[in-house]
Order: structure tokens, then C-alpha cells, then sequence
């Protein structure tokens, strides 16, 4: 049946594969369709955890309903059935994110068990008393504390890039930082608490021009942007998969081939062992080096399944319009008088973090919950961020690519409201 | 929004604008400091005693309506109570916030602090209701461990 939307110009259509249409993405998220006290749900908690995709969901289903077995272990089908599931998800994150090859992709629980996994592995073999670890003053607790444990157990120190008044990194500070002394870096892409996009490509080029390997803390790019750890050069990369409209217990880190292969294994059990005697094992092969027991199977089969996911609405499209809708709503909260924006980078990501004059966020949080609105108020597990603006906490709209400009207008409105409770 | 108006009271939103013995006290004989994680709520109750007595109370910090109002009315309070009589309201009080049944009868009169009873709607919001009132007691805790020991 023809449709009333036509593409008209053939290279657009082209360039988007699907014309991307908010109103036919949303029809595949099913918690959208919900009430919230009576009224439509506004999801703009995005940077917490995203939303779920039916596919996604049947994907969960499937794996329970048909396929459900351990993997790596059976020699019958069904087993086969699930390795292969498996397999194709880490293959799809390959793709996804351009790494050289799939055994550079170690499936892990979360962004925080990522970051954990390179401090204990990487970081226990190569940083020693009175070196350093140099991160940024943008960074979630979980790329801040592993880093922690990892100084005082060996006696290393702890460096911090300082923000600017916008919440950008001071590059030229930064750099100055960097010395033979720093063993690894350790910064956000995107951060959560500020939407700041990091310069991560000139930050690596930085830190290899004095060999010194960079973690970068995908969580919050992945679901927003295009990523190439290839183009980006980076020698690892976190990604936790329910940000990026996957299940819950499910993330990666991609590391180069060469240092996965260098690295101690991060904990030990099954799988990740070629033979085992009381006197000697032997290790497998990355990544199953680094993927000790039964891993979550339905939810790495759940991943792969919402990169094909946004594999079809097309990364650019979903950064193109994210874009407009983040400057939309600049403007729209960002005029409200009494509403003051905290993180006004010029490279932002779909984050507007704020704080209302004399009303505490947690009461904003709540007068918008009752307009059907989630937001999350708080220190947004990054505490060192709000002590540098001076403040305990923010409210944070968080967006996604299903999110609307009739959502923004509702939350403009609910900030009204909040004003007139208040007043 | 009839939820909404329950929670915040009017006499919640005047006394988080307006909060009542809000500074701290020259020679408080007891303070204790209230944090709460989730939302960086801060509150400082100090406390002059005269035996048993609460004669002075006061508090400071920053945090919500909720958490403001709610150690603002405290202080109100709780000025002139005994020790016990403070903790028999606070366990009142946590009996009314948390939407258990408040024993009217052998229990202590609420006064004020009924205008909390909204917050049970709310369990996210418990915390930051009680926040002043568990600074109280371990305020009130600290003055016992010193008393123990003359
Ligand atoms: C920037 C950033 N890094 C790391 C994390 C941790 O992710 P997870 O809790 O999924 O491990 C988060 C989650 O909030 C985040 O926003």
C-alpha cells in the first residue's frame, strides 16, 4: 500500500535508509505507550538506561522460548544454536564500532565492570609506586574509583584534568599532565552528568605521542553518536549495552588485539582456560581469556539485536536528530527565567543538565513525576562534577531519538508549573 | 494534582521558604551533621540542653522543601521537650511518614507535624522527611555517651 510520506529525492533516500520519522520509531518502543499518573510518559532519563526496542525484547524471548543453553559447552544444536547467537552478537559489536576483529570485543557486564577489568589487568601489571593515572574531572564514579583502588594499592597517584566554567576539559592543562610518569589515561567520551563531548581523538593522539595507551568511557557516545575506535585509535573502549537500547548486564570492552593478549586475565573459572591441572593451566585465547563462567547469553543475544536495531535507523540519522532536538530544548529550557544551565559545552550531547533558583532539584523531580515527566535529579554518580559548579545537585533531562519536541514542551511546561508551586 | 498539594502543604512550602531557628548556636552544648547521599541533603541540628531538656534547638544545611521544612518544624517542636518526649514523637513521625498507623491515643499529639502524613504517598521522599530527625537522635546519642561517662 503507498504511504502518504514519499521520498521524493532519490539520494536522500539514499542517505537514510529509513527516513527517520520519530513518530513511526517510537511505535517500536512499547513502554512509550504508557500513562504516568494519568498522563503520557516523557522518558528523558535516557542517561541512566534507555528504553527498550520490541525486537530487542523478542530477541530476550526467543533465546528463552527456543534456544536456551549454555554456549561454548554442548555439541548438540540447541547449544549450537545458542553459540551462534552469541557469536553473531559479538560480530554485530564489531561492526558497530569498526574494531579490526571480533576477538578484540570481550563481552563484560557494564561500562563499570569494563573500566574495572583494564584497572585490575592492565593496570595492576603496569602501574607502579609513584606513577600515574591520569583521568578528568568530567568522569562518572566508575571511571574514577577503580582508579582509586588501583593508586593506593600501588602506591601511584591520581591525576585530574581540569573543567572550564562550560564544563569542557582545559586541553592545554590536560596535556601538561601527561608525563613519563602516566601509565594510562582514562576519559569519558560523552559525559553523563554534562553531555560534554571530550576531544578524544586529539586526547589519544596526545598520550601516543608519548606511548601511553587511553581508555575511553563509550557509555554515553555509543548510543548517540558514531563510533570508530579505529578512527579514534583507542586502545580500549567501554560500552554498557542498556544505554544503548540493549538489556541490562550486558556491555563490552573492545581493547587492541596486542594488549587483551599481553594482559592477565581478570578473573578465572570456566571458559577461560585451553587446560587446567593442579600444576599448570593454560589460558584461552582473547576474548574467552577474559569471559570466566556463564555469561549473560540472552542479554549479549539482546545487544546484538538492538545494533541491528540501530543499524537500520542509521547512527547518522539518530546523531542528526538528537542534534536538533538538544538545541531545541536549549532554547526552550534555557530561556525559562530562574532555570540556569549547567554545561554549556559547544560540543554537547543530547544532556541538559539545570538547577532552578531557590528550588531544590529534588522538589523539581518530583512536581514533574506527577506531570508524567522522569527526570533524574541528583549528583548523577558524578560528585566531583557538581562540587566544581558549587552545587549538590541537578535536574538532567536526558535524551534519546525517540524523545519529541511535544515531550520537550511538556517539560517546559512542568518547570512552570514547578515555578508556581514554589514561588 | 491533588497528590502534589498533599505532599506539599502550606505550611511545608512556608517553612521551607521561611525556615524557623535557622542558624547555628553560639555554644550548643551538642551537633550532629545529616547527609543525606542520594540528593546531597545537608542539615546540622545543634542542641542546648538543660538536663534532660531540650531549652534550645536549631539547625542549618541545605536541601529540599521536604527536608527543610521538615527540620525547621522539628526544631519548632521539639523546643522545651524532654529526651524521651523527643523520641516518642520521632517515632511518631516515622510511623505517620511511612504510612503505618499512628497510635492516637497513647501516642504523643503530633501537632504539626501532621502535615507530613502527605509524604507516605511518596517513599522516595521518606528520607529526606526524616533526614533532620535521625541528625536528632544521634545528636541526642552523643549526649548520652557523654553522660554515661560523668
Ligand atoms: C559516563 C558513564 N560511564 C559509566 C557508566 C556506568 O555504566 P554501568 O552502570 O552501565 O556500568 C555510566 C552510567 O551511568 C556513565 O554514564
Amino acid at each position: 500500500m503507498a504511504t502518504t510520506r514519499e521520498i521524493v529525492n532519490p539520494a536522500i533516500a539514499e542517505a537514510h535508509p529509513r527516513l527517520f520519522d520519530v513518530r513511526h520509531i517510537r511505535e517500536d518502543f512499547p513502554i512509550l505507550k504508557q500513562k504516568m499518573h494519568g498522563k503520557p510518559l516523557v522518558y528523558l532519563d535516557n542517561a541512566a538506561t534507555s528504553q527498550k526496542p520490541q525486537v530487542v525484547i523478542d530477541a530476550l524471548l526467543r533465546y528463552y522460548l527456543q534456544d536456551c543453553s549454555n554456549i561454548h559447552r554442548g555439541v548438540y544444536l540447541l547449544s549450537e544454536r545458542s553459540t551462534q547467537a552469541y557469536e553473531d552478537a559479538r560480530a554485530n559489536v564489531q561492526k558497530f564500532i569498526n574494531a579490526a576483529e571480533s576477538r578484540e570485543i570481550v563481552f563484560v557486564r557494564g561500562s563499570t565492570e569494563g573500566m574495572n577489568l583494564v584497572a585490575q589487568t592492565y593496570g595492576r601489571q603496569h602501574v607502579g609506586a609513584g606513577d600515574e593515572v591520569l583521568i578528568t574531572a568530567l568522569e562518572h564514579h566508575s571511571n574514577i574509583v577503580p582508579w582509586q583502588i588501583l593508586c593506593e594499592e600501588k602506591g601511584a597517584r591520581l591525576r585530574v584534568g581540569p573543567i572550564n566554567d562550560r564544563g569542557e576539559l582545559i586541553l592545554g592543562e590536560f596535556e601538561k599532565l601527561l608525563s613519563d610518569r602516566t601509565k594510562i589515561v582514562a576519559v569519558a567520551h560523552v559525559s553523563n552528568a554534562l553531555g560534554t563531548i571530550n576531544p578524544v581523538k586529539q586526547i589519544v593522539a596526545m598520550a601516543h605521542a608519548r606511548k601511553i595507551p587511553v581508555l575511553i568511557d563509550g557509555a554515553q557516545a555509543v548510543p548517540h553518536l558514531k563510533v570508530d575506535v579505529r578512527a579514534l585509535d583507542a586502545d580500549f573502549y567501554a560500552i554498557s549495552g542498556h544505554k544503548m537500547f540493549g538489556p541490562t548486564g550486558i556491555g563490552v570492552l573492545y581493547g587492541k588485539a596486542h594488549l587483551l593478549e599481553s594482559m592477565p586475565p581478570y578473573q578465572g573459572g570456566g571458559d577461560m582456560i585451553l587446560n587446567v591441572t593442579f600444576e599448570k593451566t593454560t589460558y584461552n585465547h582473547i576474548p574467552h581469556k577474559f569471559e570466566a563462567g556463564t555469561p549473560n547469553i540472552a542479554a549479549t543475544i539482546g545487544l546484538g539485536a538492538a545494533i541491528d536495531y540501530l543499524t537500520g535507523v542509521g547512527m547518522e540519522n539518530v546523531a542528526s536528530y538528537e542534534h536538533a532536538l538538544l538545541a531545541y530544548a536549549t532554547e526552550a529550557i534555557g530561556q525559562i527565567p530562574g532555570v540556569r544551565l549547567i554545561g554549556t559545552a559547544r560540543e554537547k550531547a543530547g544532556v541538559l543538565s539545570f538547577v532552578m533558583d531557590g528550588i531544590h532539584p529534588h522538589d523539581v523531580g518530583t512536581v514533574l513525576d506527577q506531570e508524567g515527566i522522569a527526570v533524574r535529579t541528583g549528583h548523577h554518580c558524578a560528585q566531583p562534577v557538581m562540587e566544581r559548579f558549587g552545587i549538590p545537585a541537578t535536574v538532567r533531562a536526558s535524551l534519546a531519538f525517540y524523545n519529541t519536541k511535544q515531550e520537550i514542551n511538556a517539560l517546559a511546561a512542568g518547570l512552570e508549573h514547578v515555578k508556581r508551586m514554589f514561588a | 494534582m491533588s497528590d502534589l498539594s498533599s505532599l506539599y502543604q502550606e505550611v511545608i512550602l512556608d517553612h521551607s521558604k521561611r525556615p524557623r531557628n535557622f542558624h547555628a548556636i553560639e555554644n550548643a552544648d551538642r551537633h550532629a551533621n545529616g547527609f543525606n547521599p542520594l540528593c546531597g541533603d545537608k542539615v546540622t541540628i545543634y542542641l542546648h540542653m538543660s538536663g534532660d531538656r531540650i531549652e534550645d534547638i536549631s539547625f542549618q544545611g541545605s536541601g529540599c522543601a521536604i527536608s527543610t521544612a521538615s527540620a525547621s518544624i522539628l526544631t519548632e517542636t521539639l523546643k522545651g521537650k524532654t529526651r524521651e518526649e523527643a523520641q516518642a514523637l520521632f517515632e511518631a513521625f516515622h510511623k505517620l511518614v511511612t504510612g503505618k498507623p499512628v497510635d492516637s491515643a497513647g501516642g504523643p499529639p503530633l501537632g504539626k507535624l501532621a502535615v507530613f502524613a502527605g509524604v507516605s504517598e511518596f517513599p522516595v521522599r521518606v528520607k529526606c522527611a526524616s533526614l533532620a530527625w535521625h541528625t536528632l537522635r544521634s545528636a541526642l546519642e552523643k549526649s548520652a555517651a557523654v553522660a554515661s561517662t560523668e
